[in-house]
């Protein structure tokens, strides 16, 4: 299988936080000590849900350099592809899984002068490693966190108790903003941003910064898709000589998997490049939804990221 | 004429573009001596209403023109040193949003250029334009004496005393290309010294 390498994990803890997220810990089956990470790596999670395998990245959420075990949060989506059911209902205390090595898309830029987060709800999770990363080296940071209400808050309390002085937190439903043009203009030369939440919050931080005449290189974000459903559609693979069906549940990478197919990936969201395939043919049109390829690259007809991307049309002939 | 087209170098050698008036909310300019053409080639009442000049004439007096562009602040300093501390301030005070120009001589856009980014503003949000002269800020790779507006090749270096030839080696952090020691195969073989382009 590509990916990260993987680790054998027993799940020690399961501590629902609210209606919608629940925190699950991890510990290495042969109770050996974990590999460190930095502040923004997730981990994919496999999860054999009845004669399918899941995998879904989450952000690593505890203290990096905590090598016992490893705690992510999972918010519930009754809408989504079961993934964050089967995490909520199946996973119990005692059970083993499979998880990759931590992998870092979103990490902190170490040349910052200080580190602005901006979360939306359960985007909150990356910044609580990054968190517990900079306290490490009192490191400069300040957050501002909105979430739906106080009983939705994850982790809302903890923050403004531990922190009290460089955490925000607004609540949606006491219509509290983030007035984030004037916070933009009062940060001191060196900030870095960081956003992480829904992608209507990603594009409003990245296009005020950008008109506040940020420079790109401090602007970081994360956003991993969820593949969507779509019309099921055929591909010939040609390094393996093979046709396969794409189901309506499922992305290309997950079809291309299922029928044994060692496809290389890593964010499994369409945005780290690793799945990136080249097309040798096609007759039809591309539903591209990465954010790796640019404009030109969509248009060209030449590439396409399996992981969230799907086609519609006669012919799809991929290089695999 | 005072810009120069630098022959093809290796990597490590930096590159000089050209400035272009950018939106920002506000703006720092450092040049020195033919370096104010590069400002004078951008500036518009807008751009200058939140402009902070601060240029080092080495004997080239742009003090008319500049001021003539009435920006909200102009320095001029009798060297970099004296105007170093000024430049840190502005650093310290200042907001994301500040846009960097440097314009003038190698050796003070690359010593600027490493201020700024010690200051946290990434290399590739800072712009630069070369003008006047294409003297070199160098380091003696043996004594590790930096000598300043080196324009022959081989050199003096001004600490110890050797004979250095000029490389495209350069250092960021120093700002300085490397200076190496011409005759230590064959000592007191000094070629006669011809400039650095020639
Ligand atoms: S696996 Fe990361 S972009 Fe597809």
């Amino acid at each position: 299988m590509s990916g990260a390498e993987k680790i054998q994990v027993k799940v020690t803890e399961v501590t629902p936080l609210n209606a919608l997220v629940t925190r699950f810990r991890f510990e290495a089956v042969d109770g050996s000590l974990l590999p460190t990470f930095s502040g923004g790596a997730h981990t994919v999670v496999e999860m054999q849900d009845g004669g399918i395998t899941r995998l879904n990245p989450y952000s690593l959420m505890s203290d990096p350099y905590d090598q016992s075990a490893y705690t992510i949060s999972v918010r519930r989506d009754d809408a989504g592809r079961g993934g964050s059911l089967f995490m909520h209902n199946q996973v119990k205390t005692g059970d083993e899984m499979v998880i990759s090595y931590p992998v870092n898309l979103f990490s902190l830029d170490l040349r910052a002068r200080k580190h602005l987060f901006i979360a939306g709800g359960i985007g909150i999770t990356p910044f609580l490693a990054q968190i517990h990363q900079l306290e490490h080296f009192n490191g400069h940071w300040e957050l501002h966190y909105s979430c739906r209400s106080e009983a939705l808050g994850s982790y809302a309390d903890e923050l403004s108790h531990s922190h009290p002085n460089k955490t925000h937190i607004y609540y949606d439903d006491q219509d509290q903003r983030i007035g984030l043009q004037h916070l933009l203009e009062g940060q001191p030369l060196g900030t870095h941003v960081y956003v992480c939440g829904p992608k209507g919050m990603i594009d409003w931080v990245k296009s005020t910064a950008e008109a506040e005449s940020w420079p790109a290189d401090n602007i970081h974000y994360e956003e991993f898709l969820a593949p969507q459903p779509g019309k099921p559609f055929q591909v010939k693979l040609a390094i393996s000589n093979k046709t396969i069906e794409v189901g309506e549940h499922e992305s290309l990478l997950e079809a291309m998997e299922r029928e044994g197919v060692d496809a290389p990936y890593l964010c499994r969201g369409g945005a780290c490049g690793q799945c990136e395939t080249r097309v040798i043919d096609y007759q039809g049109n591309f539903i591209h939804r990465d954010h790796w390829l640019d404009d030109n690259e969509h248009a060209s007809g030449e590439k396409i990221m399996p992981c969230v991307s799907r086609f519609e049309g006669k012919t799809l002939v991929l290089d695999h | 004429m005072s810009k120069f087209d630098f022959p093809p170098s290796i990597r490590s050698r930096p590159i000089w573009s050209s400035l272009e008036a950018r939106k920002g909310t506000a703006h720092l300019m450092i040049a020195d001596a033919e370096g104010a053409e590069a400002i004078l080639d951008i500036a518009t009442p807008e751009l200058m209403a939140n402009s902070h000049i601060i240029h080092i004439p080495k004997g080239k007096s742009y003090s008319e023109h500049l001021s003539a562009l009435n920006p909200a602040q102009l320095y001029e300093g009798p060297s970099y040193e004296a105007a170093l501390p000024r430049i840190r301030r502005v650093l310290t005070d200042g907001h994301m949003g500040l846009q960097v120009y440097l314009a003038g001589t190698e050796g003070l856009m690359g010593q600027a250029m490493q201020e700024m980014m010690s200051a946290g503003i990434p290399h590739s949000a800072i712009q630069t334009e070369h003008h006047g002269s294409t003297a070199r800020r160098m380091q003696c790779v043996h004594c590790k004496g930096i000598t300043e507006d080196i324009e022959t090749d081989p050199y003096q270096c001004s600490h110890c005393g050797l004979h250095l030839f000029v490389r495209d080696h350069y250092s960021r952090r120093l700002a300085a290309y490397q200076g190496v020691r011409v005759d230590a195969e064959d000592h007191g073989n000094i070629p006669e010294p011809k400039g650095i382009y020639e």
